[in-house]
């Protein structure tokens, strides 16, 4: 029994230790259970163990993700050598790439532009259509968290709108607009207002009532209570919204381009299957995948520009 | 002027879903031009709803509140509240967040210098003009309340609302808050309503203590005249047998007569 009982003063639990070298700060035999603020390096320490506890951090930070990332391209050469040279292998995509990098710019008519092109084309399709869906969904955002009434009045045509599939709303846009290109931003715009509309509200509604009771008290006018109160209260769960806005679009702009056509990754993506070249459908994966990282990098860092507490 | 601020015949009802509230039943008051009140009482007790209805935040469901001669209707900056968790915005700095006052208040008669001066000024009143420019999250939280105080006084209100001012502030850090409210309210003189649940704090500050019943349906119980002299210092005053007189009447009424029965 006793043996089993742990004793909350007992100084050497091993888990101390454990969590101590994680975290690659030194771990002193003598004072094991010491909070960890105190066994934080000081500058009183010897230099050879800080350079130690630099190193470790630096390898705990980049070893696993390069674990990771060579585990992804050993399943996937198994996986291309089981497949009979049907699937392409890392090194074959990686020269193919080289190669389809070496002239990004390059342009033989509307069906065969280099990649730089495509990607600029996709972006500028999802910065439209996002474009529109913020000067929409944010002002109306605004309305219905500040206004109850229009909230209820708008719940029921969110509520059923939200989920519907992004594509499905491509038929409405190619009656509407007889084109392929706009139809394109068309849904990226109906897809990716829904966030920003529900954060924006989401955002007013739970504005501390201390801070407009402080408008109150001071009888502010409308708009200094937008742009001194509401707006910088509100910018946080903004951002939020314009982040995952962005993500959706970025989803949406391949399979919508496959669907419409012209000069765009997703048009790219469905050329090279008709021309069976598998090398490029995966380098495309992989650029879809870097842009879209990229572009929820710079709105994170954006959204902790605007943080203030 | 001995009735500046009246507070006649007031009801508050709440209706919430549970059906009427009653906070508030027959309150009556009378407040001195320049005179300092204190609100004590358990919490629960509607001491808040009492300032929220000074300061135009609330509706009497019934009654009246009267300042300087006019009925209180809804807010306004000749009431300003100093809030319990300072209501600083956190994206404005110190001087920024007592200038958005100062402009509200003086901004359509005073050019912009003037109003300048007068934040500089607030702030120099409170001991905080090292820290006009930094940010609410970059000082200490009784440097926040300092701030909250000066955005307050810098209006030049008729009445200050204080409510629980100091209430989440450590014991040493209140202490010395209080001394600077006394001092400050000795030089500009204001007329001043606080709500507080600290016993000596009330017989600290106050000219005179109005002690609330139990809630639902809370009144005043009992209105004390805190005569000690001013200017009033808190070492001297721990072995004044008047001062210990006057905190007994207050700790009799609140843990006697108007216990609290689930506390």
């Amino acid at each position: 029994m006793n043996a089993v009982t742990i004793r909350k003063s007992d100084k050497t639990i091993p888990i101390g230790s454990e969590t101590q070298k994680k975290l690659g700060m030194p771990v002193d035999k003598g004072r094991l259970g010491t909070p960890i603020s105190e066994a934080a390096p000081t500058p009183k320490e010897p230099k050879s163990t800080r350079w130690k506890n630099r190193l470790e951090a630096f390898f705990n930070w980049t070893i696993p993700p390069l674990l990771g990332l060579g585990l992804f391209i050993l399943i996937w050469s198994a996986i291309a050598e089981t497949s009979q040279e049907r699937l392409p292998g890392p090194m074959k995509t990686w020269a193919s790439a080289m190669e389809l990098f070496s002239d990004p710019f390059y342009d033989n008519g509307p069906n065969d532009q280099g990649i730089g092109w495509n990607i600029l084309r996709s972006l500028e399709r999802v910065g439209i259509g996002f474009g529109f869906a913020a000067i929409v969904g944010i002002p109306v955002g605004f309305m219905i968290g500040r206004f109850s009434f229009l909230n209820r009045m708008t719940a029921p045509i969110i509520g059923l709108l939200r989920p519907v599939s992004p594509l499905a709303w491509l038929p409405i846009g190619l009656l509407v607009f007889n084109a392929a290109h706009p139809a394109a931003i068309w849904v990226i715009f109906i897809s990716s207002i829904w966030p920003m509309i529900i954060n924006t509200a989401v955002g007013v509604s739970r504005v501390p009532q201390d801070y407009m009771n402080v408008a109150r008290v001071l009888n502010l006018s409308e708009w200094k209570i937008f742009s001194k109160i509401l707006f910088p209260a509100v910018l946080p769960y903004m951002m939020t919204g314009v982040r995952l806005s962005i993500g959706v679009a970025w989803l949406v702009i391949v399979a919508a381009e496959m669907l419409t056509g012209g000069v765009g990754l997703g048009f790219w993506v469905w050329d090279e299957w008709n021309n069976l070249n598998v090398e490029h459908i995966i380098i495309a994966i992989f650029v879809v995948g870097l842009v879209g990282l990229l572009l929820e990098q710079v709105l994170l860092l954006l959204a902790k520009r605007f943080n203030y507490e | 002027m001995s009735r500046y601020l009246q507070i006649e015949h007031v009801d508050m009802v709440f209706n919430t879903k549970k059906g009427r509230f009653v906070a508030l039943k027959n309150i009556n008051l009378s407040v001195k031009h320049g005179e300092f009140i204190a609100i004590i009482g358990h919490s629960g007790c509607g001491k808040s709803t009492v300032l929220n209805l000074v300061a135009g935040l609330l509706e009497p469901t019934s009654g009246a509140l009267i300042l300087a001669g006019r009925e209180i209707s809804g807010p306004g900056p000749d009431r300003a509240v100093v809030f319990q968790n300072h209501a600083l915005l956190p994206w404005l700095s110190c001087f920024e967040n007592v200038y958005l006052a100062v402009e509200r208040v003086f901004g359509r008669t005073e050019p912009r210098t003037r109003l300048k001066e007068r934040t500089h000024a607030a702030l120099e009143l409170v001991g905080l003009s090292h820290a006009e420019h930094k940010h609410p999250h970059e000082i200490s939280g009784g440097m926040k309340q300092r701030v909250g105080i000066a955005r307050a006084l810098a209006m030049e209100p008729k009445v200050l609302l204080l409510d629980e001012p100091f209430g989440a502030l450590d014991a040493l850090t209140r202490a010395n808050l209080q001394d600077e409210l006394m001092r400050i309210l000795q030089e500009t003189g204001s007329t001043a309503l606080m709500v507080t649940h600290d016993v000596d704090e009330a017989v600290l500050l106050a000219d005179r203590i109005v002690m609330m019943t139990n809630g639902p349906s809370a009144t005043v119980g009992e209105i004390l005249n805190v005569d000690l002299p001013r200017p009033r210092d808190r070492l001297k005053l721990a072995n004044d047998p008047h001062y210990h007189h006057l905190r007994a009447e207050l700790l009799k009424f609140l843990h006697e007569r108007h216990k609290r029965k689930a506390a």
